[in-house]
């Protein structure tokens, strides 16, 4: 599926400075029955979100009304645990285009690439440079610069630059997906297949 | 040049390498279910395109199907719904559908190996991140997203950069009542949950290689745990008599020319590992966790670490220990368990329901517990019959139920309430993970079969006899 591209973003930021964040608290698995991809943002964190009886418990980030953007700034081991890309795409639904911690798991982070939410990693000193400036200033900016692979808190000028694979970082800035580039090597793909030994 | 295991099964799977990006790689066998499939078939509808090769693509449900009645039609709505895309979707694609009620149904991890589908050298992927199991087998296996799905159904690649590779070597024997699910949980425990991101594991050493086909595949099967991508073992006359004469398994000559294939797979003497480790068998004891991520585990015998260790991490430690309603250095033994779940991918092969019936033999299960015990597939549940488990559980005053992923991932009715206590067999104590609120203690069948005669933490070396388990 096509996504859109990215190039430079600048938001403010909502924080979330839990370690290991698993995708069963992005998105519980109950809530995923769908067979469509439509709706999963509204149980983007559900249990940390509401209360059993769908009231919103107020100490939450996401339902504290200081805090909004599109860049989610995460702790240490971002999306542990289950291969659900639901996870990825209740980020994405709920509006978040970016987001930023120390260090992600394997699978969470590709799959955010798949789908065109960019994962940003960098050192744990500058996460919580980022944590101080939102706590100093909600509204403070975060750019997102991905053609130059940096990160600033524009309140301080403090910049870091980020790691992405050339390849990855082409289809970002273009909307591609990884289908589009395999479809076209099809007659290598089924020569390789032909001589495959299983 | 010296290769390791793992470079031997990737190198040999690379379609091309992309320029500083990542490399496309063929898939042999792509397993798919119910809950991560409809959105990639989907994508294939919007595309209009097939699948590619519907032969080596294989279909089952099990994520979100009922353990009881499965003879009836489902009741939640939304359940039916998804398990009736997949059958659609298999039937328009000729992908083999092994729907409710089909003798060769199960958890996906669980029923490739059982039908010779999971086979040394070959590259596996599924929408499940226990794929990691297929390791067991000397298979690169690991889990992938729905955009990837639909990646593997059109075009039987994916799109991987090449991890890292480590070992994890552990010498010796392992102790009494030490399972492998311990052997796990013990490295799980020294590594952390993010210990082996950005690698690939190969196990080694004397304890993996006494161990059976199913003690393999449990550890295999928590190799995501520690972040890894996935985990493998060196195929050996065990791998190879197990495969034999299961019905996906290459026969006659192919079986020969496969033969000759994975007897060349193993990590060459010289070899070099971006990461080496190794620990002895002996030290690692019947294991049990204590907060919500499944690198918090310890001995049995131990008490709960306290805060201070936690560094950086302190305050997640602290909010982890409270939703378990759990103290820092308390012993974990002699908490009451409300609930015992044996099964999952991870625990619910026969050698599992073997080891717990061992130990419930001759007692009675506890008046406290709500036990739910599920075997991993039918061809499980019919061996646990055969050999005669069932009437020594029944006896014990337990029930056996349909097999499938049930408390595992709570996605049907198998939830466990809130703020109960279950031990459970399966890979994760995330918040939630098994129902809104519920607390969960991951452990060996032993630890949960001495819980569930209990109805506390119970170190199962105080049940069993030394005859029982040598
Ligand atoms: S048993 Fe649990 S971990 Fe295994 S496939 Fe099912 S849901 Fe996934």
């Amino acid at each position: 599926m096509a996504y859109d591209k990215f190039n430079v973003l600048r938001s403010s930021a909502v924080p979330l400075p839990i370690e290991n964040v698993d995708t069963d608290q992005i998105i519980p698995a109950r809530f995923l029955k769908a067979t469509e991809r439509k709706g999963f943002g509204d149980n983007l964190f559900r249990d940390w979100r509401y209360n059993p009886d769908n009231s919103p418990k107020p100490h939450f980030v996401l339902n504290n009304p200081i805090y909004s953007g599109k860049i989610l700034v995460g702790g240490k081991n971002f999306g542990s645990g289950s291969s659900r890309e639901h996870a990825a795409w209740a980020v994405y639904d709920y509006g978040f285009r970016c987001v930023v911690s120390s260090f992600f798991a394997d699978i969470f982070r590709n799959n955010c690439l798949n789908i065109g939410v960019l994962p940003v990693q960098v050192s744990p000193e500058f996460l919580q440079q980022i944590f101080e400036a939102i706590e100093a200033d909600p509204e403070t900016l975060i750019e997102v610069d991905l053609p130059a692979q940096s990160i600033q808190i524009t309140a301080t000028g403090a910049t870091e630059s980020f790691e992405i694979n050339g390849y990855k970082k082409d289809n970002m800035l273009n909307g591609f997906d990884d289908i589009d580039y395999l479809l076209n090597m099809k007659e290598e793909i089924s020569s390789f297949a032909a001589q495959s030994p299983l | 040049m010296p290769e390791t295991l793992f470079d031997k099964v990737w190198d040999s799977h690379v379609v091309r390498h992309v320029d500083n990006g990542p490399d496309v790689l063929f898939i042999d066998r792509h397993l798919v279910h119910e809950v991560t499939s409809p959105v990639a078939f989907l994508g294939l509808k919007s595309r209009n395109i097939p699948v590619l090769y519907p032969e080596r693509t294989f279909a089952t449900a099990d994520h979100n199907t009922p353990t009881r009645n499965q003879h009836l039609p489902v009741a939640d709505p939304l359940s039916a719904n998804q398990l009736k895309a997949l059958e659609e979707n298999a039937g328009k694609h000729n992908i083999p559908y092994w729907g409710l009620g089909h003798e060769k149904n199960g958890i996906v991890h669980v029923i490739g190996p059982e039908n010779g589908i999971t086979l040394p050298g070959a590259t596996i992927v599924c929408g499940d991140s226990h794929t990691s199991t297929h390791g067991a087998f000397g298979a690169i296996a690991f889990g992938i997203g729905t955009s990837e799905v639909e990646m593997v159904l059109a075009t039987q690649c994916i799109m991987q950069p090449k991890p890292k590779r480590m070992r994890i070597t552990i010498n010796g024997s392992l102790n009494r009542a030490v399972t492998p699910k311990d052997v796990a949980l013990f490295i799980i425990s020294r590594l952390s949950t993010s210990g082996a991101t950005g690698y690939f594991v190969e196990y080694a050493g004397s304890v993996f290689e006494a161990m059976s086909m199913e003690g393999r595949m449990t550890v295999c099967n928590l190799s995501i745990e520690m972040g890894a991508r996935g985990g493998m073992m060196a195929p050996d006359d065990k791998t190879f008599s197990y495969i034999k004469g299961r019905e996906f398994a290459p026969t006659g000559p192919d079986w020969d020319r496969a033969m000759e294939y994975w007897k060349t797979l193993y990590t060459d003497s010289d070899a070099l590992f971006d990461k080496e480790l190794t620990f002895e068998g002996s030290e690692i004891e019947p294991m049990i966790t204590y907060g919500t991520n499944p690198g918090m585990g310890m001995g049995i015998k131990e008490s709960i670490p306290l805060s201070e260790a936690a560094g950086s991490g302190k305050a997640t430690y602290k909010k982890s220990l409270d939703y378990m309603d759990f103290q820092e250095g308390d012993s974990m033994l002699g908490k009451k368990v409300d609930f015992v779940f044996l099964g999952s991918c991870t625990n619910g092969r026969i050698e599992d329901f073997r080891a717990f019936t061992a130990l419930v033999k001759g007692r009675k299960k506890a008046e406290n517990v709500t036990a739910w015990l599920v075997p991993g597939s039918h061809k499980v549940e019919s061996s646990i019959r055969e050999e005669g488990l069932l009437d020594i559980l029944e006896e014990a005053g337990f029930e056996l139920r349909e097999p499938g992923c049930s408390a595992c991932l709570a996605m049907n009715d198998d939830k466990i309430p809130a703020g109960k206590y279950a031990v459970s067999t399966s890979n994760r104590n995330f918040e939630g993970r098994q129902g809104p609120g519920a607390r969960t203690l991951l452990a060996s069948p032993l630890v949960a079969a001495a819980a569930a005669v209990t109805g506390e933490v119970t170190d199962p070396r105080e049940l069993l006899q030394a005859e029982v388990i040598s």
